[in-house]
């Protein structure tokens, strides 16, 4: 593992059950301190590949290691040491309904340090300015839009400066403002505290502007091709094309695998 | 044939496998106690949501069974001359059998299923997974403090259950039926005992608040993150919970009274 490595997939193969693989022998470096962006398709395993980073699930086969360290399911005490150096924007936010927007920031600082509640009080604001929303502090989660929530839970997300911010389709369902806002904000942020930034997402514009690598993945979790966001919207690779231009034709299909139209219509009975 | 036992084998290692999730998830759960202990407002916080929310219904249904239970009871005992036993009848029902067994079918009917739900919801919502992401073991966070709230919940329902329905008792057999108060209240004390009338029927009901509270958490912790996975366990937390509750109540009244 190189020194400047601080993510390594080594031959990763995980499936829910035995008949059905997401991930076959999948192998990748993300360096610290930087932002990389795995692109992809819906359903092709990016989601999956970022939870098997943070522990959510054991993989079948190969290893994940952070920092120089395996990260082992099995091993809860271990899991908790790595993930409070870590840090998850989900894609809906998973926000804690029954808090107040400041009472969710405040929730990871209240839990798991023991700073005075002053302290804790400007680390929320801190954080809260930080995404634009200092003054929502006291709305409910129900008066805020999806966006705000998204915002809301980055906050939350960053509360404890972690080393690896990990971003769960960032830009799903955000309005054009604020889907800018959202991508100045990760690689701000990653500038600012130094963290590494891990984005999933399939929004390729946003994605090229912020990242300094760039993984793209297709079904099976196959890596198609990584490099800079340069290097990837130069490739005259028909998949990487299709995926960064969003042809409709190419080597990836639209259409799920079907039977003949005729024969589902029932055209063939006619003859 | 080899299909039959095929499908039966799957089935029974199915259902080991639930069993066993089950136990593990109860262990789990005991080893989180004390860290919801040292946190006893999260405690209080959920007391008010599971008990405090379900006195309206607890307090109603005692009332209205204790008025049904006098007038019953008053029936069959005035035809052999002892309807001045009608008090003691009508607390003995009441602490030892329909204080903790109703108040556990309507515990789970009320607060199980707000336990499930709420539980189910915040699995679907990503809220647990935040919360481990974050190096916050949810047992320990979100379903200990609701255990053991509970588990002390339960008791003290069952005995305003009891205790209303024998006010509601008073109220038909001295302003209804005209037997005399002094007569109602005495035959109660001395004939009830505080130790093994009351107090078994307060254990009862605190092992009923183990088995409501642990089947509708396990229920939400387990449940399948949909709008019909939380449906279908909001339902088997409620038969769940009431069968082993009847059953239990059958085992521990053998237990408990079998002596007298």
């Amino acid at each position: 593992m190189k020194p400047d490595t601080l993510i390594e997939i080594d031959h990763v193969t995980f499936g829910y059950d035995e008949r059905r693989s997401i991930l076959n022998d999948v192998s990748l470096c993300f360096a610290r301190g930087k932002v990389t962006s795995i692109l992809g398709g819906s359903g092709c395993g990016k989601t999956t590949l970022m939870r098997l980073i943070a522990g959510v699930h054991g993989a079948n086969s190969g290893r994940v290691v952070f920092d120089g360290e395996l990260v082992d399911v099995h091993d809860r005490d271990l899991l908790y040491r790595f993930r409070r150096r870590l840090g998850m924007l989900f894609q809906f936010g998973a926000l804690f309904t029954d808090l107040s927007v400041y009472d969710n920031v405040a929730f990871p600082l209240r839990e798991m340090t023991d700073l005075p509640e002053p302290l804790i009080h400007d680390i929320v604001l801190m954080k809260l300015n930080a995404v634009g929303l200092r003054g929502a502090a006291r709305l409910k989660i129900s008066e805020v839009s999806g966006g705000m929530a998204r915002r809301i839970a980055l906050a939350r997300a960053i509360a404890l400066d972690p080393e690896l911010i990990m971003y769960d389709e960032p830009f799903a369902g955000l309005d054009l403002i604020s889907m800018g806002v959202a991508a100045k904000l990760i690689r701000t942020l990653n500038d600012v505290t130094g963290a590494t930034s891990l984005v999933v997402s399939h929004d390729v514009p946003e994605c090229m502007g912020i990242s300094d690598h760039v993984v793209l993945m297709s079904s099976g979790g196959r890596i198609v091709a990584q490099g800079t966001p340069a290097e990837l919207m130069a490739s005259t690779e028909p998949e990487v094309r299709q995926f960064v231009r969003g042809e409709p034709d190419g080597p990836v299909k639209f259409h799920y695998p079907a039977v003949e139209m005729a024969e589902d219509f029932g055209l063939g009975a006619r003859k | 044939m080899t299909e039959w036992l095929a499908v039966l084998g799957a089935r029974t290692l199915a259902a080991l496998r639930g069993w066993g999730r089950s136990a593990i998830f109860f262990v789990d759960l005991l080893r989180a106690l004390p860290q919801a202990l040292r946190r006893f407002d999260l405690v209080v916080v959920q007391m008010h949501a599971i008990g405090n929310r379900s006195l309206v219904i607890i307090l109603a249904s005692g009332l209205a069974v204790g008025f049904v239970l006098a007038l019953q009871m008053y029936y069959a005992l005035v035809k052999y001359g002892a309807a001045e036993s009608l008090g003691l009848v009508v607390n003995l029902s009441l602490v030892r059998e329909l204080g903790p067994v109703v108040t556990a079918l309507l515990f789970a009917g009320r607060a199980g299923t707000s336990l499930t739900a709420e539980i189910g919801l915040m699995k679907a919502g990503e809220q647990i997974a935040a919360l481990e992401l974050m190096a916050i073991d949810p047992r320990a966070r979100v379903l200990a403090p609701r255990f053991v709230a509970g588990v002390l919940s339960m008791p003290l329902l069952a005995i305003l259950f009891s205790a209303i329905g024998i006010i509601g008792a008073w109220v038909v057999a001295v302003g209804l039926i005209g037997i005399d108060a002094g007569n109602f209240w005495s035959i109660q004390q001395s004939g009830v005992d505080a130790w093994r009338d009351v107090g078994n029927g307060v254990a009862k009901s605190a092992v009923f608040g183990i088995i409501c509270t642990a089947v509708a958490l396990y229920q939400g912790y387990e449940t399948e993150a949909t709008p019909e996975g939380v449906a279908y366990a909001t339902t088997r937390t409620v038969v769940t919970s009431s069968l082993a509750v009847l059953g239990m109540d059958f085992i521990l009244t053998a237990l408990m009274f079998s002596t007298l």
